[in-house]
């Protein structure tokens, strides 16, 4: 089973983009172990030949792709920390 | 007993109404002052929007006396958990990472309400994202079970769910990815309903778990949840996984007719954890359903064990991809002085997401990482496959499924906040639901140690009929859903 140290919390919250605490990372990773050792029993389940399921709808309805109005610009960016010249601001992100 | 309109059903407010023997704003100020006496003891507003209610009333009001037709909630006060955008009123989702947002536009859930009459006093608290089972992770403060102040309203949609029992408002909306209607009405002693996955548009509503979210109603009876339920189910052209399918007959729902009705109840599923006294409400809320007309055998659903574990790698693995939006850019706080956008996420991310929150987003991220995502999120997956296959086979030979809403009543508040693995296991019973993308109904079946119990009733997909048929049969039977908390 998973062997969840401060290391897997800090590499999967560098994945998710969560700066945490020291704190934050000892707790999580005692509570994730202990949540992960709970969730071992899926593991001797045989769900050989069993597909995934991934949303409880069989059959999906497709629409036609026709253009239709979508939210004006400014309300899109009327709830930006920052925008300007109709975009939205960001730090600098290439050096 | 609440007397005046603050106690009435919203199927009988509509009543008055329509024969216009009392007008939408005398409903309305009536529930502003039960809100104004109540509120403060249970905290389950985020904000209240009388000024905007009382303009909506007056209109109405005003086309009633044209001697024009009532709509189907005409002058029903609702109030709307604060995962659903509402028109001119902010959506915090329970988080500061969401504090000051304003939607411009408005979830298909509420617009349904709303153009059918209905008049919207405000946005109630909720677990942040709504991940919790308590209302005790809103980033704001917790909401008090109207029953016993020590205690939790249930979670996530708990605020709604305490708005209805204190007689704030008839009915509320909430949202249920794991039980989050459900249990809130077992704990505060209401009737709950858990839609199909597809019934209600999910546009507009706040995503948490994608593949397990739903839309539904919190009432005081299975009649108030049929009128909400009339509004709401319909396909929306906003929402692709919203549903087509022929909607219920309500009236005949209504009707109660629990002749010929088969029960099934997994037995082994309930042997360990349930309290004593919460197992006594449940037998004799299945002698009920049989003293109704119908009859009660055992079924076997062999990987309902495995439903929490699939549950919390699902709905985690989903809700990290969907809370990766809040990044400080297109809406929402962000952090200041930071000069670099990795910086910008992962400051703005730590400032505005409470403990619960990251811990999923840990949790789910760890479930999809390289490595892990064929052991964990692949494999929750496939089990989620046997849980609909368990359901499927079940339902051969039997209407509906019966189990208690939760294994306990509500806790204190504080009991569990140290322990989420305990919390999680609370949910125990809601969850398979979800998972199956079945519908789902709490029924208030009496009180254990005091405090209100439910009995939970599970239905083929789309067979809300069945459900509300079974629920109304109940409620016929029954009078725990006239029982109202000492406030």
């Amino acid at each position: 089973m998973a062997r969840v140290t401060v290391g897997t919390v800090e590499h999967v919250a560098r994945l998710a983009r969560l700066s945490l605490t020291d704190g934050e990372k000892r707790l999580f990773a005692r509570q994730l172990e202990e949540i992960l050792a709970w969730a071992e029993s899926l593991q001797a389940l045989d769900t050989s030949g069993v597909p995934p399921m991934s949303h409880p709808q069989d059959a999906r309805a497709l629409r036609e792709d026709e253009p239709r109005d979508s939210l004006p610009r400014e309300s899109a960016l009327g709830q930006a920390a920052e925008a300007g010249d109709g975009l939205f601001r960001v730090p600098r992100v290439i050096g | 007993m609440t007397s005046g309109l603050a106690g009435l059903t919203a199927s009988e407010i509509r009543r008055r109404v329509a024969v216009r023997e009392v007008s939408c704003e005398d409903v309305l100020r009536e529930h502003l002052d039960r809100i104004t006496a109540v509120e403060p003891m249970v905290d389950a507003f985020l904000f209240l929007s009388a000024d905007r209610a009382l303009d909506r009333a007056r209109r109405l009001d005003a086309t009633l006396a044209d001697g024009g037709p009532a709509p189907p909630l005409a002058g029903v006060p609702v109030a709307i958990k604060d995962v659903l955008h509402v028109d001119g009123l902010p959506t915090t989702c329970g988080s500061r990472i969401l504090e000051g947002y304003r939607p411009p536009f408005a979830a298909t859930a509420v617009a349904r309400l709303e153009a059918r009459g209905a008049i919207v006093v405000g946005k109630t608290n909720m677990d942040e994202f709504a991940m919790g089972s308590s209302t005790e992770n809103s980033a704001y403060r917790p909401t008090r079970n109207p029953w016993d102040r020590e205690r939790v309203p249930g979670g996530s949609s708990g605020g709604s769910a305490a708005a209805v029992a204190s007689r704030m408002v008839p009915l509320a909306l909430g949202s249920d990815t794991g039980g989050s209607i459900r249990q809130p009405a077992a704990f505060c002693g209401l009737t709950g309903l858990k839609p199909t996955w597809g019934r209600v548009s999910r546009y507009g509503l706040v995503a948490f778990a994608s593949s397990l979210d739903q839309v539904g109603p919190l009432a005081r009876t299975v009649e108030d949840a049929a009128l909400a339920s009339s509004a709401l189910f319909g396909p929306d052209p906003l929402d692709a996984t919203s549903a087509g399918e022929p909607l219920p007959d309500f009236a005949r729902a209504l009707e109660g007719h629990a002749a010929g009705l088969r029960v099934g109840v997994p037995w082994d599923f309930l042997a360990e954890g349930v309290d004593a006294q919460t197992l006594v409400r449940f037998r004799e809320s299945l002698a009920a359903l049989e003293s109704a007309g119908a009859s009660v055998s055992g079924v076997a659903l062999p990987h309902l064990p495995h439903a929490i574990a699939t549950y919390y790698l699902v709905a985690t693995a989903e809700a990290s991809s969907n809370l990766a939006r809040y990044d400080g850019v297109r809406y929402g706080r962000r952090a200041p002085g930071i000069h670099d956008l990795g910086g910008l996420y992962g400051e703005t991310r730590d400032l505005g997401l409470g403990a619960e929150v990251k811990r999923r987003i840990i949790l789910g991220t760890f479930a999809l990482s390289s490595g892990y995502y064929d052991a964990y999120y692949l494999r929750a997956q496939k089990v989620r496959t046997l849980i609909r296959r368990d359901f499927g086979a079940a339902f051969s030979g039997c209407d509906v499924i019966a189990t208690p809403t939760t294994p306990t009543p509500a806790f204190r508040l504080g009991e569990k906040t140290g322990d989420p693995l305990q919390m999680y296991l609370a949910d125990i019973f809601t969850v398979p639901a979800n998972l199956a993308g079945l519908p789902g109904l709490s029924l208030p079946c009496g009180l254990a140690h005091g405090l209100p119990v439910g009995l939970q009733l599970l239905a083929r997909p789309f067979d809300e009929e069945t459900l509300l048929r079974a629920g109304a049969a109940f409620q016929k039977e029954t009078r725990h859903h006239e029982l109202e908390p000492p406030l």
